[in-house]
């Protein structure tokens, strides 16, 4: 591949019209009802004042209104890619191109939205620029694990409907790369963990109907042009339904919310010392007398 | 905390203060007249709407070559 740049994963303005659509349904937001809960709690841990908060990218004003409950936070302000109602200050922007100066910000949450960014390192590290030293950024995005039940289903449905397979779930982000993420994009003290969140449906469809709500419909650039077929639906519901359904007939969905956490670098934070900075010999500390390997040179005394 | 929207649907001040234009990060002059944030720097304008910035690349206009040198 002569290309240098990574290709897009996913359509952003079709991505804003799906949220638009899922906004118009009645948004199916009990994920982002229980994050903005989350966020509250893990807030509460941290003992200290946020004068200025971001809520960014949330799909509705969930967690800014519990931003607007910490006692230590003065102004909540909401970017997203579309407005939520009056009664925060908003402003309409991409992950991808953050409008905030740098330090502009003490506080940044992010609520289910960098799974569908492109570039999550370099939305990363404009989070951690608009932030102040010291300034805390949290974020809660859709895991890698997610829906595996749905792919797994819609991989054979597929396939015996069409002979051929197209994405029809997005690629979400691996837990295991995010702490490694944080870092790359400059963040201190980086935290991961992963909520893992099992949702009981009526019927497939039910579920379905559910993730075009949450505008998770497919926003994929690779995604087929062509209608998803009745066939391929019909079939990959009946196999939810034999494979992941409990006793009672209900179908289950697993969903993974990754929590990650950082701070942006202030000279205040832990840090590991310089290599060879030690004052004081490790065998001391040890109480006990350092032997040299074979072939090294004696310690100076 | 939580404030009404503003009289006019003006945009808060609270964000004039913070925001840059999202492509080059460079520091963006109010239009009041137009509604309008304009970077120079990336030669856009971006809209206003009912007190909300607009901070999308492709829902800016593109200044002119007159503005650009006014």
């Amino acid at each position: 591949m002569a290309a240098m740049s990574s290709p897009l994963v996913f359509d952003r303005p079709l991505l804003r019209r799906r949220l638009a659509r899922a906004a118009a349904l009645g948004p199916a937001d009990f994920l982002l009802e229980r994050v903005a809960e989350d966020v509250g709690d893990r807030l509460l841990a941290v003992k200290r004042d946020f004068p200025r908060a971001l809520d960014l990218g949330s799909a509705t004003d969930a967690v800014a209104r519990v931003l607007a409950r910490h006692p230590g936070i003065e102004t909540v302000i909401r970017a997203a890619p579309r407005a939520a109602g009056p009664g925060f200050p908003t402003v309409i922007a991409d992950e991808e191109a953050l409008p905030f100066a740098q330090g502009a910000l003490d506080l940044i949450v992010s609520g289910l939205s960098l799974q569908h960014v492109n570039d999550l390192p370099g939305a990363l590290t404009q989070v951690r620029r608009a932030l102040k030293p010291d300034g805390l950024f949290l974020g809660a995005l859709i895991g890698g694990s997610s829906l595996g039940e749905l792919r797994e289903v819609f991989a054979i449905a597929e396939s015996e409907t069409t002979g051929g397979l197209s994405p029809r779930v997005a690629p979400f982000a691996d837990v295991r790369d995010m702490g490694a993420l944080l870092q790359r994009a400059g963040f201190a003290l980086p935290v991961t963990d992963v909520d893992r969140v099992v949702v009981r449906y009526a019927s497939p469809f039910t579920l379905f109907a559910d993730l075009r709500r949450m505008g998770a419909a497919n926003a994929l650039t690779e995604r087929r042009r062509v209608p998803l077929r009745r066939a391929t639906v019909l079939r990959a519901a009946e196999l939810y339904g034999e494979r992941f359904a409990d006793t009672d007939g209900k179908v289950r969905a697993t969903f993974e919310i990754v929590w990650l956490s950082g701070w942006a670098p202030h000279e205040s934070q832990q840090k590991p010392l310089r290599p060879g900075s030690a004052r004081m010999r490790l065998a001391d500390a040890l109480g006990t007398t350092e032997v040299k390997a074979a072939g090294e040179p004696p310690a100076k005394p | 905390m939580t404030q009404p929207q503003r009289p006019g649907h003006e945009v808060d001040p609270k964000l004039l203060e913070i925001l840059v234009c999202p492509l080059t990060k460079a520091p963006l002059s109010y239009d009041r007249a137009r509604q309008e944030l304009i970077s120079r720097a990336a030669k856009l304008a971006f809209p206003i709407r009912d007190g909300i910035p607009i901070m999308l690349a492709d829902e800016a206009r593109r200044l002119t070559e007159t503005e650009l040198n006014g």
